[in-house]
């Protein structure tokens, strides 16, 4: 967020008061954001995240894949036998479980950056579609996104998954299936509300092409509440990969994946508290930071929908 | 001894430093009185009567020398007590009808929990009495009305069973708050005929909210009029019409499209109520009094009694006729 | 209310029939060879190969073999399971009352303190209460259930030693499935202690299945309440005299209520969803476990038909929810 430097003014007396002057959208934006104290928490740890997950092999202390076979089951470095080489503890296997959640963060990310963006995409085209045939192709489509909607979301991933078997690909495929449906309603929806306005019919008067008043008369002012559907669904991308990977079905071991990491752990759950919870903890707080960021972009950008839960 | 007194009611929104929004009113009421109470919006007319029912909330504080309705000093009921008086001898209408009734019950649901809740009626009995409440208020097919929701009635319909509502425990008191300012013009008529029928019949003392003062003149035996949270002149209603005394009441009055034939423009007082951080220090219609005295800049008025009315000025208008 | 009804039912029909051609897809979109993906080996001899693809039907034009594949759904056939050659529709009528009774624990735990935290969130609005309970759903909301589960166990089962670790009841009791309810069957039963037992085993499932559910019903009754409070016919009904809880539960909650259902419809499918991570860590024999041990062994018409029988569930749930919607709104039940 760069503010443009003020030119040097020449005469003083045409100085204008900067109060007067409408903010810039980025910084009307920035500060109703910055005003959500939780969003910003949120928007930190994200950016923890994003930090580790970019320069993992930099920032991570041990190689994940690593087995100490003389340090398994070793406890976090707070705990009694705790050891500063290991500082979360180690594995069943001897690998440094710090190394790995950071190895994992990238896993995720990627998991749920590509979902969001392969379904995005595509859904955002059928809604485009649905929104402006709202005599035969409009409703069959959205007779098809609910038949995706009877599913709940997470057996449908299971049922793509079952079908294309497991792995990191078919996880981002299935994910990406199943939230396809909330981007094409959404689209739809503020697609019939905008075309009714007034700017729309000009701009159809004015000649401009099918492909023009969908794409750029009216898909820029739909915007607002997909930015917020994408966040959410980032959230929940992650949360669906780390179920899958717990049912094995998603990720393969040994693939440093957290809910990949969680099923392997459940046989220790007795013994080693920490490799059950640490995974876990580390998808809820990137989930609820999300989250977070979500509530806090849904206010800044669309206060109509603040009542919206 | 009155109905109902008010000595010193203030309400105030947030700390004890806050503007009032009611700022030292003093009000009684006798029995079968009908008392109009006018002003613009934000006078504090509402506001009074809310305090007087006991509906206003947290951050709003009241304080008052005395609040005394029927013999109860309102002021120091338990929450109990007062809701056996609240609905029943004192009952309230208000502005919306088509918001003022809950959407997801019947009209003979939200008639029969008065009748249940402070006369004991139950069954055959209260659906009885609602009944003969719909008839009362002179609607058409009363027997098919009770089982209809809110939203099949008309705005006028609706008005209609909120004043069954509240003249359900037959009040003492009834206060209309601008019962028809939401309501078409033709109807509006019809309800104040009702309510006025009402009050003659039942003899209960009626406070009207309104700002419109064709209405004041036609049915209230006496009127308040109110500004900024004050009341600034308080008068029978043909003296205060004929003569008006106070600033205030005269731009009022001026403003009626009736009262200026002939001119041009309505007359119009230039400027605004005053808000919550430019209240002047002296007199709060300084500002805008077209008499304005030095004296009044620096001293607010208080109120006294002159020739025909209750005056908060300094130099009150048409003294000269006693 | 019967023509509202109607057409509501009507709505319902495509969706069935989208459905049934998703299952249909299902089977007919596995990559490779499907007899050898199903039999689990390679190079089937050719004539068993034939004889499977003739009996599978897959030897036929696609038409022919939906066509036959509603027909048998008509006939109310879905199938046997590979593994167990058992009936897919005996098998999901024996193991869902295990889900069901899951779920509805899990409902009822999420419904009574969503909406009573809910409530009085709203009432007590910007305390620290509100502020706790607001928090406390947004990080239920972000809740790995699959983990949650584990966490419990960990403290309350290995831990404290309180709850058992899974299962619906202790091998000690042989408890004959009349109803298929365990705490129905446990208080049929003359067992002593049999029913304490299947509480006890049903209390950390339900409440980690309700979790997600918890949260969702708590804000929404905060943010439905909070509009309620602020409208007219609130004050109209003070104005009654009416008693504090009289005017919050009676004409409040109604009225804040008609939004919450809504979003109690919608939970029912994170519910069954959920219901297959809860049933999976706690090993109870429901649906869930079902579906994903289907899964594992390549069990085709139990995947297929078994996603059918969800999907009509949800459908189902939905348009009992969207009757009730409109018996809970009077304004919808009179739209034309």
């Amino acid at each position: 967020m760069t503010t443009p430097l003020a030119k040097p003014v020449s005469t003083p007396a045409t100085a204008v008061d900067q109060s007067l002057l409408y903010p810039s959208p980025y910084k009307e934006f920035w500060q109703a954001f910055s005003h959500n104290k939780g969003a910003v928490a949120g928007l930190m740890f994200m950016s923890l995240i994003v930090f580790c997950a970019l320069f993992a092999p930099w920032v991570a202390p041990h190689n994940p894949s690593e087995q100490y076979r003389d340090f398994l089951l070793t406890p976090p470095v707070w705990l009694e036998g705790g050891n500063w080489q290991f500082i979360l503890g180690t594995d069943e296997l001897g690998r440094d479980l710090l190394s790995r959640l950071i190895q994992g963060s990238r896993l995720s990310l990627l998991i749920g950056l590509s979902s969001v963006v392969i379904s995005l995409i595509p859904g955002i085209f059928l809604g485009l579609l649905a929104g402006f045939f709202p005599r035969i192709l409009g409703p069959s489509i959205m007779r098809l996104m609910d038949v995706m909607l009877a599913l709940p979301s997470l057996l449908l991933a299971v049922a793509i998954v079952a079908i294309l078997g497991p792995g990191l690909m078919n996880t981002v495929i299935a994910i990406a299936v199943v939230s396809l449906p909330s981007y094409v309603r959404l689209t739809r929806a503020a697609v019939m509300g905008e075309l009714n306005r007034d700017y729309v019919t000009a701009a159809r008067l004015a000649g401009a092409s099918l492909p023009r008043l969908m794409f750029v008369t009216v898909l820029p002012n739909c915007m607002a509440p997909l930015i917020v559907q994408a966040t959410l669904s980032f959230s929940s991308a992650i949360l669906d990969a780390a179920a899958l990977g717990f049912l094995g079905l998603g990720v393969q071991p040994p693939t440093p994946e957290w809910g990949t990491m969680l099923a392997s752990a459940r046989d220790y759950i007795e013994r080693a508290w920490w490799v059950v919870s640490l995974p876990g903890l580390t998808i809820l707080l990137s989930v609820l930071a999300i989250n977070l960021m979500g509530d806090g972009l849904r206010d800044a950008l669309d206060p109509k929908l603040k009542n919206a839960a | 001894m009155s109905l109902l007194q008010i000595k010193n009611l203030n309400v105030r929104f947030g700390d004890a430093n806050a503007v009032p929004v009611v700022d030292g009113l003093d009000l009684s009421v006798s029995e079968g009185e009908v008392l109009a109470i006018v002003g613009e919006s934000g006078s504090g007319k509402s506001v009074t009567m809310m305090a007087l029912m006991g509906l206003i909330d947290a951050p709003g504080r009241i304080s008052a020398d005395a609040l005394t309705f029927d013999g109860h000093n309102m002021l120091k009921l338990s929450g109990r007590q007062r809701r056996r008086v609240v609905g029943k001898d004192m009952a309230m209408v208000f502005q919306d009808p088509m918001t003022a009734l809950n959407p997801s019950y019947t009209v003979g649901f939200q008639i029969e929990e008065v009748l249940r809740q402070h006369l004991g009626l139950r069954g055959k009995a209260a659906r009885q009495r609602a009944l003969e409440l719909l008839r009362k208020v002179e609607i058409p097919a009363p027997e098919s009305r009770l089982d209809a929701y809110p939203h099949q009635l008309s705005g006028g319909m609706s008005q209609r069973v909120a004043i069954a509502m509240a003249i359900a425990g037959e009040p003492k008191l009834l206060i209309a708050d601008e019962p028809t300012t939401a309501l078409d013009v033709t109807i509006q008529a019809q309800i104040m005929e009702l309510l006025l029928n009402l009050q003659k019949e039942q003899n209960m003392a009626l406070i009207l909210i309104t700002h419109d003062l064709a209405v004041v003149a036609e049915t209230a035996r006496r009127v308040c009029v109110m500004y900024a949270g004050q009341a600034v002149e308080i008068g029978q209603v043909p003296e205060l019409f004929d003569v008006p005394a106070h600033p205030y009441s005269e731009a009022l009055l001026a403003a009626i499209p009736e009262h200026s034939e002939g001119a041009e423009r309505l007359a119009t007082l230039p400027g605004i109520v005053p808000g919550r951080y430019d209240r002047p220090q002296g007199c709060l219609l300084s500002p805008r009094c077209p008499y304005v005295q030095d004296h009044c800049r620096q001293q607010r008025p208080p109120l006294d009694p002159q020739v025909h009315s209750l005056v908060r000025c300094f130099y009150p208008l048409n003294q000269e006729v006693a | 209310m019967f023509s509202f009804i109607a057409r509501r039912l009507g709505l319902l029909i495509p969706t069935f029939f989208g459905i049934t051609l998703l299952t249909f897809a299902l089977i007919r979109l596995i990559p490779g060879d499907p007899v050898e993906v199903m039999m689990g080996e390679r190079r089937v001899d050719p004539e068993m190969h034939a004889q499977a693809m003739e009996r599978l039907g897959l030897n036929k034009p696609l038409p022919e073999q939906y066509l036959d594949y509603i027909g048998k759904l008509a006939q109310g056939d879905l199938g046997e399971s590979l593994r167990t050659r058992e009936s897919v529709w005996n098998e999901f009528l024996t193991l869902f009352p295990a889900t069901l009774e899951l779920a509805i624990a899990a409902l009822f735990f999420a419904g009574v303190i969503g909406l009573l935290a809910g409530v009085i969130a709203a009432l007590k609005r910007g305390s620290l209460f509100d502020h706790g309970v607001m928090g406390i759903s947004l990080a239920g909301y972000s809740m790995p259930i699959f983990w949650w589960g584990l966490i419990l166990i960990m403290f309350f089962s290995v831990s404290l030693g309180w709850t058992p670790v899974s299962g619906r009841i202790d091998l000690l009791y042989d408890i004959e499935p009349k109803t298929g309810f365990m705490l129905i069957d446990t208080l049929l039963s003359d067992e002593e202690g049999a029913f304490k037992d299947a509480v006890m085993h049903l209390i950390l499932p339900a409440i980690v299945l309700g979790t997600i559910p918890l949260a969702v019903i708590a804000r929404m009754t905060r943010s439905s309440m909070l509009e309620v409070l602020r409208e007219d016919y609130i004050r109209t009904a003070r104005a009654k005299g009416l008693s504090p809880a009289r005017v919050v539960f009676v004409h409040g909650l109604r009225n804040a209520l008609i939004p919450v259902l809504t979003v109690f419809g919608l939970q029912v499918g994170t519910l069954l969803a959920g219901a297959v991570l809860t049933e999976t860590i706690f090993s109870w024999p429901g649906i869930g476990k079902w579906l994903i041990e289907a899964i594992g062994a390549r069990d085709y018409p139990v995947v297929q038909n078994g996603i059918l029988l969800i999907a009509c569930l949800v459908i189902l749930v939905n348009f009992v929810v969207d009757i009730l919607y409109g018996l809970a709104n009077p304004r919808i039940r009179h739209q034309r």
